[in-house]
């Protein structure tokens, strides 16, 4: 197990430095940064001086490992538009993204797991069908659109909910539905077909016959077996959601990281969206890396040779 | 007498794209305490589907149907789902033919062989602990405590199969099935198995329903046996009986498979049966063996009955050797 762990942590250690990397040369190569700094209108001695005052006519690698060692320290330099430190600034909102994320995927889990049982148990039912549906509207539906439908129904129509902002745990529903249900359609059809897959194994003929209750059966058995392949499934589903939460937090006006990464990039303002970029790989990696635990927890035959 | 299983004119039918699977076609046995009967025959006869349907574990869509199902004095047939779960892994026990696959990955072994006593008898996990350590030591495994702790995958088939039986026996069932428990294991472990399994049903006297398609593991073990094929009992008695005199030609086609000592000599072909086994599905008539019997006469596509010849010994077969004194 403590070799596991330490080749997991040293993966995700290499995963993170090469993210940082890749973070920092696209958005090098995206476009010269001492233009988009200065500005459309700006004169060519402007531009210079941009470009000198920010370091920009230096080789990328030195850029890179300055920026690097800084960041490190935790310091992600200072947003040219705001002048406020970007890690201030992300400090700032990175609590309504969190919550966001935290409830959509609980949003997610509840609904696609139970969802997913259920249709397993009764395959080729109304139930399996209710569910089916479910997950194809989820697929073909993109979120931002669905959180649009939801503005219009819930808020505007009858007056339900919060249309935008994240004053009050009600400004968080709609939000939650529209990036919670992205991620449903992919759970759900792990959780339901690892079901099916189970419930025909040995090991649960084995169950029955030794007389245990069918609930335990599904509970302990199955479900348990089912669920590890979808631990794995939820880091990659989280990382999505990570990606999606730019938009959602757009369309709610909700201030988070996400709604920060698109006013920023919109202004060319590099420290931050760099930064913004860091951590969300950050935190993919750091979810990545926890799945594998709680995989390595659930399946023994990863935790012991 | 009463027997402590009895089962008469069992059917289990199985709904199929292609039509209806017959797979269990009126099958009558009984079984008595401290005895072994063996069901035999090849892949597909029904041998498992039977097991399946006296623990109630078929699959979903299977449909029972009997006169009798009788365990001890309770009628199988009307019992409560929850009742017969009780029963099941209690009185009644089931060993399998896959011990890689048969034992949950997530568990400790410990942990799955308790779980049926915990479930079923009001007793504290210690005492469980101490019956599992009891039994590991039965079916011959040594460091019973250590062995607990670990899981499947750390143990290998052989060892997997002495932990099913030793789960099996947990509960201190009063009937064991076991489904071709040896099959999956490599040869020289068979025999252990097969040896441990026989000298546990004596000592704890136990009825056990031996299935499989090996003849030789039935010489070995069995007082009594049922001949399968297509669904059907063929040919039943008592297995020194059977094996000295067999009367129907699948069971004589079964017997010249097997090389005698002393009589096979090097060279010699071993016998086979010509032909496959018919899938029983759709509306079925007349004897299922007739395409591949040698004996086979146009008489054969009437309906052919079991024909008891005295307790415990029948066959289902027109072509009766001369001299056979029927019983009536």
């Amino acid at each position: 197990m403590l070799i596991y762990f330490c080749k997991r942590l040293g993966l995700a250690v290499l995963v993170t430095i090469a993210v940082s990397m890749i973070s920092f040369m696209m958005i090098r190569v995206s476009g010269d940064p001492a233009i988009a700094l200065a500005g459309e209108a700006a004169t060519s001695e402007e531009i210079e001086f941009v470009r000198e005052q920010y370091g920009f006519d230096r080789p990328l690698i030195v850029q890179y490992l300055e920026w690097a060692s800084r960041a490190i320290r935790g310091d992600l330099g200072e947003s040219p538009y705001m002048n406020l430190p970007v890690t201030e600034m992300i400090g700032n909102r990175i609590g309504v993204t969190m919550t966001l994320g935290i409830c959509a995927l609980s949003f997610a889990v509840l609904l696609s797991v139970p969802l997913g049982v259920l249709a397993a148990i009764r395959p080729n039912t109304w139930i399996d069908r209710l569910a089916l549906t479910i997950s194809v509207i989820g697929q073909a539906m993109p979120s931002f659109w669905f959180g649009l439908i939801m503005i219009i129904v819930l808020g505007v129509k009858f007056r339900l909910l919060p249309i935008s902002g994240a004053e009050t745990p009600a400004h968080f529903i709609m939000p939650t539905i529209a990036l919670g249900y992205y991620a449903t359609p992919a759970i759900m059809r792990l959780v339901r077909s690892g079901m099916l897959e189970v419930l025909a194994s040995d090991h649960i003929r084995t169950a029955k016959a030794k007389g245990l209750r069918w609930g335990k059966i599904l509970y302990k058995h199955a479900l348990r077996n089912a669920i590890i392949p979808v631990v794995a499934v939820l880091a990659v589903q989280l990382g999505f959601m990570l990606g999606g939460s730019i938009v959602i937090e757009t369309v709610f006006a909700l201030h988070g990281i996400g709604h920060l990464a698109w006013v920023s990039i919109g202004r060319s303002d590099l420290p931050v969206v760099q930064a913004i970029v860091l951590l969300l790989s950050i935190i993919y990696v750091v979810l990545t890396f926890l799945s594998d635990m709680l995989n390595a927890f659930l399946d023994p035959r990863i935790r012991v040779k | 007498m009463k027997h402590l299983l009895e089962v008469k004119h069992l059917f289990v039918d199985l709904p199929l794209p292609a039509g209806m699977l017959h797979a269990v076609r009126d099958v009558s046995f009984h079984l008595d305490m401290g005895e072994t009967l063996s069901l035999v025959g090849e892949s597909g006869c029904g041998k498992s589907i039977t097991a399946l349907a006296l623990m109630n574990i078929l699959p979903p869509k299977a449909i029972r149907r009997a006169e009798i199902l009788r365990f001890e004095d309770t009628d199988l047939l009307r019992l409560p789902d929850e009742q017969m779960a009780q029963l099941r892994g209690a009185k009644m026990a089931m060993i399998f033919q896959e011990p890689m696959t048969s034992l949950d990955p997530c568990y400790t072994i410990g942990n799955q062989l308790e779980e049926a006593i915990l479930e079923h008898k009001g007793i504290s996990r210690h005492q469980a602990r101490e019956r599992a350590v009891y039994l590991l030591d039965k079916v011959g495994i040594t460091g019973a405590d250590s062995r607990l702790k670990q899981y499947p995958h750390q143990l290998s088939g052989g060892l997997r199969q002495r932990i099913m039986i030793a789960m099996g026996l947990m509960c201190g069932p009063s009937v064991i099935i076991a489904d071709e428990p040896t099959t999956a294991l490599d040869v020289t472990i068979q025999a252990q198995i097969l040896e441990l399994l026989a000298s546990l049903q004596r000592e704890f006297n136990m009825g056990m329903i031996l299935i499989t398609h090996d003849l030789g593991v039935v010489a070995r073990v069995a007082d009594r046996l049922a001949i399968m094929y297509c669904g059907q009992v063929v040919e039943t008695g008592y297995t020194a009986d059977v094996f000295a005199n067999p009367l129907h030609p699948y069971t004589r086609g079964l017997l010249d498979c097997i090389p005698v000592p002393g009589k096979t000599k090097p060279g010699d072909k071993l016998g086979s049966i010509a032909g496959i086994v018919p899938t029983p599905i759709g509306d079925l008539f007349g004897c299922s063996f007739r395409n591949r019997c040698p004996q086979a006469g146009a008489d054969c596509v009437q309906n052919v009955d079991l024909l008891e010849l005295s307790p415990g010994r029948a066959f289902r077969c027109l072509d009766r050797p001369e001299g056979l004194e029927v019983s009536s």
